[in-house]
């Protein structure tokens, strides 16, 4: 069903950058030939990193478990296509940091032959928390970058009362064209795992938001929709940051989600739309999450397109697939320009999260020289938070992370509009992620020093215990010791009170004896 | 003269009667701004700032004899709290030179002595007797008592290791 009048609210600020779509969205999903190596970081999520469950030298098959999750907040990995585990060590994470982190290394046979798999024909009759167990088990996670563990999200019914599954297909930032080119070709599954997430909610309304200006994507998701009036389809005016979860449920409902909470505490979750077709093909065919689409796009890219891509491919083999690189990019990014994490390298892998690989040339990036603050309040107009950035980055950058806190810092959802649009290119939303860093740093460094504080207390009054029964043991001793004593003296007076007595020959005896009833 | 011995005496006494009485119930309990900074302070009297324990460096703070980053297991934040607190400025440039480190046991080389986590003012070391010892990282505040116990030089001091739990952005370096 699509709603043509239906009703939207304006959010404050927002910034309407170039698309730079065209690329990319008119160009079908491909496949991407199999890499000669995977690499399958084991932390693709936000939470625990997950523990192998594999060894070096096994062979494992498509969608294999390789490695489950640990504690609530997890996820587990599967096997993306099937072959040999090389080793389990550590690889660069494709991450800003380029911090090494615990990677499997499998080995494609070329095969590609499937484990055995469950699946279910009438996923709709499945109890809500049996889907969301087997949500769970694919290891699916937020696919639009936030990669949260999507099991965790479909168990929040139990908390809070839900009444409506908003679609996130906003996919506002520029580039980017994977859940574009998903809902022209795969509608059908996407309305598929919609229904099942709202079977799994056990909540009877869906709203997909799609920007403007993807109209094919919009009349393909209309026309798979029609037969179900629990889905509307409803366009969205094109605006970064739309894709926000905050800032799309308020445009589409006019209410906002407090500060620092969840939109479940208004009714609503939030789900990017490849992570519905995941949770449908998960619930349905008991497909693990083992490959995702990701836009290859930039200038510097020879054949910018759409790839469907195995989990733990380098993103070397995404470029080399596209073509090549037509020049030395100025900066290579994962996921958007707004948002996107620069790489460290070409040989990181592709993980769950990965939307995009944008190769930017140096005209693209253009970074001009930072100039002074002339307070002329653009960031304030543009920021969606409704916050003031020039006041934030201020005391960030004089180190006070206090006061910029209390300008709402945390509130602060990094979309990086205002240092888009800062006419003296100051670097605000660099500023915010460090000032976030720092404070968190802060915390944990002030918790740490508390624990220590407990740590300490405990051990003192540990020793003061020891200590205390070293002391009741020496006094019991000694009490010992003086009874003993006590006794051989009234032994020895009793003894010479026998020897006036008794006959002297009995006397030895009886000294012999008494001591030893004592000890 | 007895009289003026007598009258002495009698004052001597009274005097010292009243100001023993006075000594015991007028007590003076330390300054208390010294027991609300040792209060602050970790109380893991593990001696890196250079003073014996926490009680006698928040003497030496209140005193204004030691700077307010004096407490390494503390850190910034710490220091943050101790300037707010005394009112006077941190000068955070000492901290940032010093890394935290925490202790780190060879394994190759351990003996399994015990003198290590004896000495642990955080119990942070794990281990028993002829068993490999182990430190618990997050229960580590880097005082290296350890490493002056350790009979074969197998406890060393590394910097905490950077992952991407707690990685942050550096600063941007601009001029503006």
């Amino acid at each position: 069903m699509r709603s043509s009048a239906f009703k939207l609210f304006r959010i404050r600020g927002g910034v309407h950058p170039e698309g730079r779509k065209q690329d990319t969205c008119g160009q079908p999903i491909r496949e991407l030939p199999m890499p000669a190596l995977l690499r399958i970081p084991l932390q693709q999520h936000i939470g625990a990193p997950a523990q192998p469950e594999v060894r070096r030298g096994d062979r494992v098959l498509k969608g294999q478990l390789l490695a489950t999750s640990q504690g609530l907040i997890s996820a587990p990995v599967h096997a993306p296509t099937s072959g040999v585990i090389k080793s389990i060590g550590k690889f660069p994470a494709p991450h800003a940091s380029g911090l090494p982190v615990r990677t499997i290394t499998l080995e494609p046979d070329g095969e590609d032959r499937w484990i055995d798999l469950d699946p279910q024909a009438t996923p709709l009759h499945l109890e809500p928390d049996d889907i969301a167990e087997r949500v769970a088990a694919a290891g699916i996670v937020g696919m639009g970058g936030a990669t949260f563990p999507s099991a965790v999200k479909l168990g929040l019914r139990e908390r809070f009362e839900l009444h409506t599954l908003v679609i996130n297909a906003a996919e506002c930032e520029p580039y980017l064209t994977c859940d574009d080119r998903l809902m022209r070709e795969r509608a059908h599954e996407i309305i598929d795992g919609i229904r099942i997430t709202l079977h799994g909610l056990q909540v009877n309304k869906a709203l997909v938001a799609i920007e403007n200006n993807k109209p094919e994507a919009i009349a393909a998701m209309t026309e798979a929709a029609r037969a179900f009036d629990e889905i509307t389809i409803v366009a969205v005016p094109v605006r970064y940051p739309m894709g926000s979860e905050k800032h799309l449920v308020q445009t589409l409902t006019g209410k906002e989600t407090p500060a620092r909470s969840l939109t479940a505490d208004i009714g609503i979750v939030v789900h990017n739309v490849a992570t519905v077709r995941a949770i449908g093909e998960a619930v349905r065919f008991g497909r693990p999450l083992i490959s995702r689409v990701v836009t290859v796009g930039g200038g510097a890219v020879h054949e910018p397109g759409n790839l469907q891509v195995p989990i733990g491919a380098p993103v070397e083999a995404l470029i080399e697939a596209c073509g090549g690189l037509r020049e030395e990019p100025a900066k290579l990014l994962s996921g958007g320009p707004m948002m996107g994490q620069p790489l460290p390298e070409l040989r990181v892998p592709v993980v769950k999260g990965t939307s995009g690989i944008l190769a930017l040339t140096t005209a693209e990036v253009a970074s001009k020289p930072t100039m002074p603050c002339i307070r002329c309040a653009s960031c304030v107009d543009v920021c969606p938070c409704g916050l003031l950035p020039l006041e934030m980055a201020n005391r960030a950058r004089n180190a006070d992370l206090q006061g910029a806190a209390d300008f709402g810092l945390m509130d602060c959802v990094s979309c990086g509009s205002c240092s888009y649009v800062c006419p003296a290119h100051i670097p605000l939303v660099q500023y915010f992620n460090y000032a976030k860093g720092a404070l968190v740093e802060q915390q944990r460094a002030k918790h740490k020093q508390e624990e220590t504080k407990r740590l300490a207390a405990a051990r003192a009054e540990r020793m003061e215990r020891l200590a205390a029964a070293k002391r009741e043991a020496m006094a019991k001793r000694k009490a010992e010791m003086a009874a003993k004593k006590a006794r051989e003296a009234e032994a020895a007076q009793a003894a010479e009170a026998d020897d006036a007595a008794t006959e002297p020959t009995d006397a030895p005896v009886n000294k012999l004896a008494e001591p030893q009833v004592g000890t | 003269m007895l009289a003026a011995v007598a009258s002495l005496s009698v004052l001597g006494l009274t005097l010292g009667t009243v100001l023993g009485y006075a000594a015991r119930y007028l007590k003076v309990e330390g300054n208390p701004l010294e027991a609300e900074i040792e209060e602050m302070l970790p109380g893991s009297q593990c001696g890196q700032c250079g003073y014996p324990g926490c009680s006698p460096a928040a003497t030496a703070l209140v005193a204004g004899e030691a700077p307010v980053t004096l407490c390494p297991p503390g850190g910034q934040s710490l220091a943050l709290e101790l300037a707010d607190k005394l009112g006077v400025t941190a000068d955070l440039s000492a901290l940032e030179e010093k890394q935290p480190m925490i202790a780190y046991v060879r394994e190759d080389l351990c003996i399994g002595c015990t003198r290590c986590f004896k000495r642990c003012p955080t119990d942070a070391i794990i281990g028993s007797s002829k068993q490999i010892h182990a430190v618990i990282g997050d229960a580590c505040t880097g005082c290296e008592k350890c490493v002056d116990a350790c009979p074969t030089e197998c406890v060393e001091m590394h910097p905490i290791p950077q992952t991407l739990q707690n990685w942050y952005w550096p600063k941007p370096s601009v001029a503006a």
